[in-house]
């Protein structure tokens, strides 16, 4: 069934009927009995992967299946940053692929992914601070990769409810602005793709749990077992976040991952008043505010693995404080909701996209506490990995077998982010 | 907040407390010996257990001492918390 089309036009000749025309964007698929390819995960990396195998790749029998429904993992539990700042080589390619992705994302979706390049401001409260965020602005340059200093004034002139006193515990010496860097609307992201994979006849199977994989006797896949039955399929892609390790247990890969709670929180809604992204990765904590006009708030992980998709408070109360001494005006909103999601941490902080050991298993896990702002980068080159059995350029480095090898990206230290 | 039994100290809230990982994560003897692949699943594969898991903690601000305990990480409960060289409940070598 051919999508339909949202436009100016289309707006308002379905307002005519008081918007009641309209079809559900992506159907209630039923799982058939075999496919060319099946994801496993429902989220935006997941669902932008489907698209992409059909879009251009040209498979045509693709199943997305998720155990709950879309979009309820991680991709509608982060605090939506975009950037691509990065330290290392491989990384920087990664992400300002997505960042550049972005740019177009709501045209080629024909879905309002709601994507604002407000700025992301990193601040910088030490010396060391100061000298690491300079040293990753010359290497983001050197990969076109924009990122600019600025001096306590600049950076509250860009973001005015910003405290610049000396005085405080953690003063701020200047920030790392990335212009290209900003948000966009979670929800969308997955609802798009969802609703653009299902025009090319891709199948959405909500509530469909995968609880094995078979083997043939070469040991390549065969099926995947699920709660609504088995799916014959030569072709698995692994975009389960946290619970990865489960996943990929079933076929007998063991992948250097730990599964950690991150918590965000929103205020109750305001007028407009925080026009950019600032996150302070010394004092962990992360603030924007939503179209919506909340306060959209993270930290940092909890410190120990769990699934259970909740934290302690006390890692809360850490991020409130930093942020009630950058923002002393915010002291008395009160906070609406707070929620947490499991991601999956690998040890050197860079995503695993591509092969496993497994003939016809492949992977993309790893994106830790930032994943949202790859997914259509991440979704594009692994689904390009799907279709070709190896990886795109991009993703050639993320590889399961650099733990072995000891080529590891090491944005742990680098990714200037609370980890 | 999770309340910690520390073997040593009794029950202790968790600020008091460093998460150590996953325990009984035993180094190969004889590094040069073992494969690039074990040596790697040494420093890297971790269960990542989404049920029971043995992990270590570490009375950090308190009596200062590593011990073990059995999590669900489906629910965060600790059934169990035993000292370091002790045999798991589980039965996996210390």
């Amino acid at each position: 069934m051919p999508r339909q089309k949202f436009s100016v036009l289309s707006l308002l000749w379905k307002s005519l009927g008081q918007h009641r025309g309209w079809r559900e964007q992506w159907r209630r698929a039923e799982p058939k009995a075999e496919y060319d390819a099946v994801i496993i995960g429902g989220g935006g990396h997941g669902l932008g992967t489907a698209y992409y195998l059909a879009a251009e790749h040209n498979l045509t029998r693709i199943a997305v299946l998720e155990k709950g429904w879309v979009g309820g993992g991680n991709t509608g539990r982060n605090t939506t940053i975009i950037r691509s700042n990065y330290l290392f080589d491989e990384s920087a390619r990664l992400y300002d692929h997505a960042v550049k992705m972005w740019a177009d994302l709501s045209q080629v979706l024909n879905y309002n992914v709601m994507y604002s390049p407000r700025g992301v401001m990193m601040l910088a409260h030490t010396v060391h601070d100061v000298q690491s965020a300079k040293r990753h602005i010359h290497a983001n340059r050197c990969n076109g990769v924009d990122n600019e200093w600025l001096t306590p004034e600049e950076a509250q002139a860009y973001c005015p409810p910003l405290n610049i006193d000396p005085g405080l515990r953690y003063p701020v010496l200047g920030a790392a602005l990335q212009r290209r860097g900003g948000t966009a609307r979670h929800d969308a992201v997955a609802w798009g793709y969802a609703r653009a994979a299902d025009a090319l006849g891709v199948d959405i199977v909500e509530n469909c749990e995968v609880t094995g994989i078979s083997r043939d006797a070469t040991g390549a896949v065969e099926a995947v077992e699920t709660s609504r039955g088995l799916i014959r399929t030569r072709k698995v892609g692994v975009v389960a976040a946290g619970n990865t390790s489960v996943v990929l247990g079933m076929a007998g890969v063991r992948v250097p991952l730990e599964s950690f709670p991150l918590q965000a929180l929103v205020s109750e809604p305001v007028k407009p008043i925080f026009p950019c992204v600032v996150m302070s990765n010394g004092i962990h904590a992360y603030i924007s505010q939503s179209d919506k006009g909340e306060l959209v708030i993270g930290a940092g992980t909890d410190v120990y693995t769990s699934y259970t998709q909740r934290g302690a408070l006390y890692i809360n109360m850490h991020t409130l404080e930093a942020i009630c001494e950058l923002f002393p005006n915010f002291r008395r909103l009160r906070m609406l909701r707070n929620w947490g999601g499991i991601v999956d941490v690998t040890p050197d902080r860079s995503p695993i996209i591509g092969k496993t050991p497994v003939p016809g298993l492949y992977v993309n896990c790893g994106w830790g506490t930032g994943g949202f702002k790859a997914t259509p980068g991440s979704a594009h080159v692994f689904a390009w990995t799907l279709a070709h059995d190896e990886p795109h350029p991009i993703n050639a480095p993320f590889t399961l077998e650099r733990f072995r090898d000891g080529h590891l990206i090491d944005e742990a230290a680098a990714a200037a982010v609370a980890h | 907040m999770l309340l910690i039994h520390c073997p040593h100290c009794g029950r202790r809230p968790e600020l008091e407390f460093t998460y150590g990982g996953e325990a009984h994560v035993a180094r190969p003897l004889d590094p040069a010996a073992v494969s690039d692949d074990d040596w790697a699943a040494y420093l890297y594969s971790r269960k990542n257990t989404k049920g029971v898991h043995a992990e270590r903690w570490r009375h950090t601000r308190g009596c200062g001492r590593f011990f073990n305990a059995l999590r669900d990480t489906t629910t965060d409960r600790i059934l169990v918390t035993y000292k370091a060289g002790e045999r798991a409940p589980t039965g996996e070598t210390p």
